[in-house]
């Protein structure tokens, strides 16, 4: 069933900053159970496509379409509850609360507690380090453990799809491979999940399908496997023909 | 014993000071914006204590709730009217204070218009009789004060730990945009800051008028004024830091006072908000979470 349907569709999507540009007329999709990875260098527009999708900034134009609704037109805070969740660039957990309340603030929108509570249990079965600071101050964690924390809050609204922003960064490559073997963990349990990523390395590991975004067109996509064999991607995201 | 005397009385007017320093600190913990109409409200508080109470002969609950609910609606007009459009637009810093003085220039004049500016008298707002306690004699004025204060802010305490929309309100003044991705309505909770800011102020208000009878359309800038450098003493966004900001304003005060310098106190308390500007911008609890990468 992966591939079958199109969860989220962007067309022709066009975002200015003031009078930059960022963003020049992009169009991907992504397909129910697939992890599409968007890669790129720093400032190629990765985290400004996320931000529109979500709402966080206004696109000029184009089209956002997420399981038939269209976005554009809509608050950012009522877009999660359509089942869109997203893990911010810099993981923007609330610092001052603790564990516990960080994921009470993930399901701030749904109100079936019973199902919320199990969700707890199934949240700190995937991210076991968390169940044991449950009750201390998220300020206070180290940075792997806030960035799980920060997919943790994400999973609590229970989402259809993900949406990941440079989940690797500042993290230590041991550390990274952990974070990205969850993602990939909740993505074989259903998930579907657009992961923005520097780290193109791995993230094409872990990715079905794939694109290059470079100063706000995207200059290549494909399926993962074949972007990573690709001479142009090795040479500019992978570090190289290794 | 009269030293003694006068901290309790720093503590009962403290105690108002900090009703009202809370409100200042929440919306700024929020919207990053110094609400200087907040003052005001304390006057539209004491005003409809006074219409409710002398006027219409109501009791003394029936005048609370209703300051506490006019205030907590007139709150939230001000802020949808006033400052809604200029917050959601990002406007400059300026712009809001600007905004800010001018919504409250228009509700003293307002009220001048309707009350006219002579002084009006609320007397016996609270039940006053000398309590004795050990060798010290206390006004049930002051206890009153101080005793509806701190329960008042134990509620308050409950409602942003425990509540849902208390959740909402910390995670919001924490990162709004991340709290929007939670699915956290930010207009929803900053027009509800609002309304508990005001709320608390018209708390404050009668309270007020408990210990000091007269009221002008014009009592609230001083009073605002001290209870502001009271959320800056304590650190403006903490609630924490607005009470015992608030509490130590009254006490420096009622302190000074006591040692015969009754003319210098309001230099007191603004020279405590230079020395605390000075040496420590943030105020006593003001919030300094370093990023964790």
């Amino acid at each position: 069933m992966k591939g079958e349907n199109v969860m989220l569709a962007v067309k022709d999507l066009e975002v200015y900053y003031g009078s930059i540009h960022a963003i020049k007329k992009i169009s991907f999709e992504v397909r129910e159970g697939e992890i599409v990875t968007l890669i790129g260098a720093n400032g190629a527009g990765k985290t400004t496509t996320l931000h529109a999708i979500s709402g966080l900034v206004k696109a000029r134009s184009g089209e956002i379409n997420f399981c038939g609704n269209n976005l554009r037109s809509m608050e950012a805070h009522k877009i999660i509850r359509l089942g869109l969740a997203q893990v911010p660039e810099g993981r923007r957990i609330f610092a001052s609360m603790t564990v516990q309340e960080n994921l009470e603030m993930g399901a701030y929108i749904r109100r079936d507690r019973e199902q919320i509570q199990q969700d707890y249990e199934r949240v700190f079965e995937r991210l076991p380090r968390l169940k044991e600071r449950r009750r201390q101050i998220a300020g206070t964690l180290s940075g792997g453990e806030q960035q799980m924390l920060a997919i943790g809050r994400a999973l609590m609204s229970n989402p259809k799809m993900l949406l990941l922003d440079e989940p690797s960064m500042g993290l230590s490559p041991l550390l990274v491979s952990e974070i990205f073997k969850i993602i990939r963990d909740v993505n074989e349990s259903g998930m579907t999940v657009l992961l923005v990523e520097q780290n193109a390395k791995q993230a094409l590991e872990i990715a079905d399908r794939a694109y290059v975004l470079e100063t706000g067109t995207i200059s290549m996509s494909g399926d993962a496997s074949e972007l990573a064999a690709d001479e142009k991607v090795r040479a500019a995201y992978l570090g190289g023909s290794q | 014993m009269d030293f003694l005397t006068q901290i309790i009385n720093g503590l009962g007017q403290g105690s108002i000071y900090a009703l009202v320093a809370l409100g200042y600190s929440m919306v700024y913990g929020i919207t990053q914006l110094i609400n200087f109409a907040h003052g005001d409200i304390i006057m539209v508080g004491a005003y409809t204590t006074y219409v409710m109470l002398i006027m219409a002969g109501t009791p003394l609950w029936a005048a609370i709730l209703a300051a506490v609910l006019f205030c907590a609606v007139v709150g939230v007009i001000i802020e949808q009217v006033a400052y809604q459009r200029l917050l959601n637009k990002n406007a400059p810093r300026i712009s809001l204070l600007i905004t800010a003085i001018g919504v409250s220039m228009l509700l003293q004049n307002l009220y001048q218009l309707i009350f006219k500016s002579d002084a009006k008298s609320v007397s016996n707002v609270l039940p006053s009789f000398p309590i004795p306690v050990g060798p010290l004699e206390i006004s049930s004025v002051t206890l009153i004060t101080i005793v509806t204060s701190v329960l008042v802010m134990l509620l308050l305490q409950i409602l942003v730990k425990k509540t849902r929309i208390g959740k909402a309100m910390r995670a919001t003044s924490e990162d709004a945009g991340a709290a929007k991705l939670m699915g956290i309505s930010s207009r929803n909770t900053i027009a509800f800051t609002f309304a508990i800011g005001s709320g608390l102020a018209a708390i404050g208000a009668v309270l007020y008028c408990g210990a000091y009878p007269q009221i002008t359309p014009y009592m609230g800038s001083m009073l605002g004024l001290k209870a502001f450098v009271a959320a800056v003493l304590g650190g403006i966004g903490s609630i924490p830091g607005a009470m015992i900001g608030g509490i130590l304003i009254g006490v420096a005060e009622s302190l000074t006072k006591a040692l015969g310098w009754s003319q210098i106190t309001d230099a007191v308390v603004f020279g405590i908000l230079i020395l605390v500007l000075l040496v420590k911008p943030a105020g006593l609890l003001g919030r300094n979470i370093k990023e964790k990468v």
